[in-house]
């Protein structure tokens, strides 16, 4: 089984508590949502999953065919998006990719780089910094730096954010597409990415009125 | 604490490239040594020092010029807003190992940098053991850039960064001046490295115990 099982997650900050015996587990070939009001704790909880805060109270167990993942590896396996991830805009997308591959300990192969770019519909002609890249290419970037090393674990905090109506498509495409072989976890208040989610956990525990079909 | 020598080094030169690219903490940090050596040289106005105040400035002008440049290795990762994108992509002990080879790196130019201009400036500054001299330049440099390293992503979140980095790195570095000064004195003014070497054991145990205790802090500097 490859997957994440969390348990009695909470996490305060001061003396306010976000986040409150959060328990849920996501698998291989589902994906799973988490969704709530504005504000409720829905990116809290993708940074508490992705390993970038530690919870107040709580823990996460990652299991990748059957065994368990220690800590300190799961950064190797974990592909993340969110709005909160800057990438370095002094460098190139291609020099980008580079470093993350190099950091990562990957050989760089720039064809596969181009090919990953080519996908994302990113230009693969360009050496300009990305610092002039538009907020919506820059959300694809952050899927071409979540989806580089292959990772068996996919956490997409707000994916369609920024994006365009063909490049919330392709994204949509590209869930479906991994869905079977890696466990994705979406935290979104969009309608239409929520309806790709099998499963889904509320933060804020209202029964979301993403599950109502909008009138058009 | 599992410490990969490849992100490391990956690390180490994408701060190097995106320095060359930005010149951000190159500048700074040269225009503040040329300042200060300026001023020095203005208040000194022709006079001849002597060689224990001469040594004093230098170490002045090395520790200040530090201040004002090496806490942008972590400083310029949080303002970028990279940090996240750091913490996933390696271990804490190779992000630390990464940008503390960097900072050593551009304490050792700097450092040379501060002397060369000192020797050229200062009159009368003699040094009679110059092995002994630029070994107790390397090891102050090694002992400052461990040092400010841990303490830059210790401050790294504070709000009053500017002001934090000084106050905070001035008491964790005070045993290494004084040791780095005293080597520094019978490297310029002895006539044997003997009287030197407590200075310099000081010297190498303390980088050894900043570095083994800053790889052991890291991982909950790192994390939120």
């Amino acid at each position: 089984m490859t997957g994440i099982t969390v348990k009695d997650i909470t996490q305060r900050f001061n003396r306010r508590t976000v986040l409150k015996d959060v328990n849920f587990t996501a698998e291989q070939g589902k994906v799973f949502g988490i969704t709530g009001k504005n504000g409720s704790g829905k990116s809290t909880l993708v940074k508490i999953i992705s390993g970038i805060i530690s919870p107040t109270k709580g823990s996460i167990a990652f299991t990748r065919n059957g065994e368990d993942i220690p800590s300190e590896k799961r950064h190797e396996h974990i592909g993340l998006v969110g709005p909160y991830l800057t990438l370095y805009e002094e460098f190139s997308a291609l020099e980008n990719l580079r470093f993350f591959h190099s950091i990562r300990g990957l050989k760089y192969d720039e064809q596969q780089s181009n090919e990953l770019l080519a996908r994302l519909d990113l230009p693969t002609d360009r050496s300009d910094p990305i610092a002039a890249y538009s907020s919506g290419m820059m959300q694809r970037m952050r899927f071409a730096f979540a989806l580089l090393h292959d990772p068996a674990f996919l956490f997409l905090d707000e994916p369609t954010s920024n994006l365009d109506t063909d490049g919330k498509n392709k994204v949509h495409g590209i869930v479906r597409e991994l869905s079977a072989e890696r466990c994705i976890i979406i935290a979104t208040n969009d309608y239409e990415d929520f309806v790709l989610c099998d499963d889904y956990y509320s933060v804020d525990g209202s029964v979301p009125a993403l599950l109502e079909q909008p009138a058009n | 604490m599992a410490l990969a020598v490849k992100p490391a080094s990956a690390l180490f030169q994408k701060d190097v490239r995106s320095e060359l690219r930005t010149r951000y903490t190159l500048n700074a940090l040269l225009m503040f040594v040329v300042i200060s050596i300026s001023v020095v040289l203005f208040s000194v106005a022709g006079e001849t020092l002597q060689p224990e105040i001469t040594i004093g400035m230098l170490w002045i002008v090395m520790f200040f010029s530090a201040m004002s440049g090496m806490s942008r290795t972590f400083v310029a990762e949080e303002e970028k807003g990279t940090t996240m994108t750091l913490q996933l992509l390696a271990s804490p002990s190779s992000i630390y190992a990464g940008k503390l080879l960097f900072n050593l790196l551009l304490i050792v130019c700097l450092n040379a940098v501060i002397v060369v201009l000192f020797l050229l400036t200062m009159e009368k500054f003699a040094i009679s053991q110059p092995g002994l001299f630029w070994l107790v330049i390397l090891l102050g440099g090694f002992g400052i850039a461990s040092a400010t390293t841990i303490i830059a992503a210790i401050i790294a979140k504070a709000r009053t960064k500017g002001t934090l980095f000084p106050v905070l790195s001035f008491p964790i570095l005070l045993p290494l001046i004084m040791a780095g000064i005293s080597a520094t004195k019978t490297a310029v003014m002895g006539t044997t490295w003997e009287a030197a070497i407590p200075d310099l054991q000081l010297l190498v145990s303390y980088i050894v115990v900043v570095i083994t205790t800053s790889f052991l802090l890291f991982d909950y500097v790192w994390k939120d």
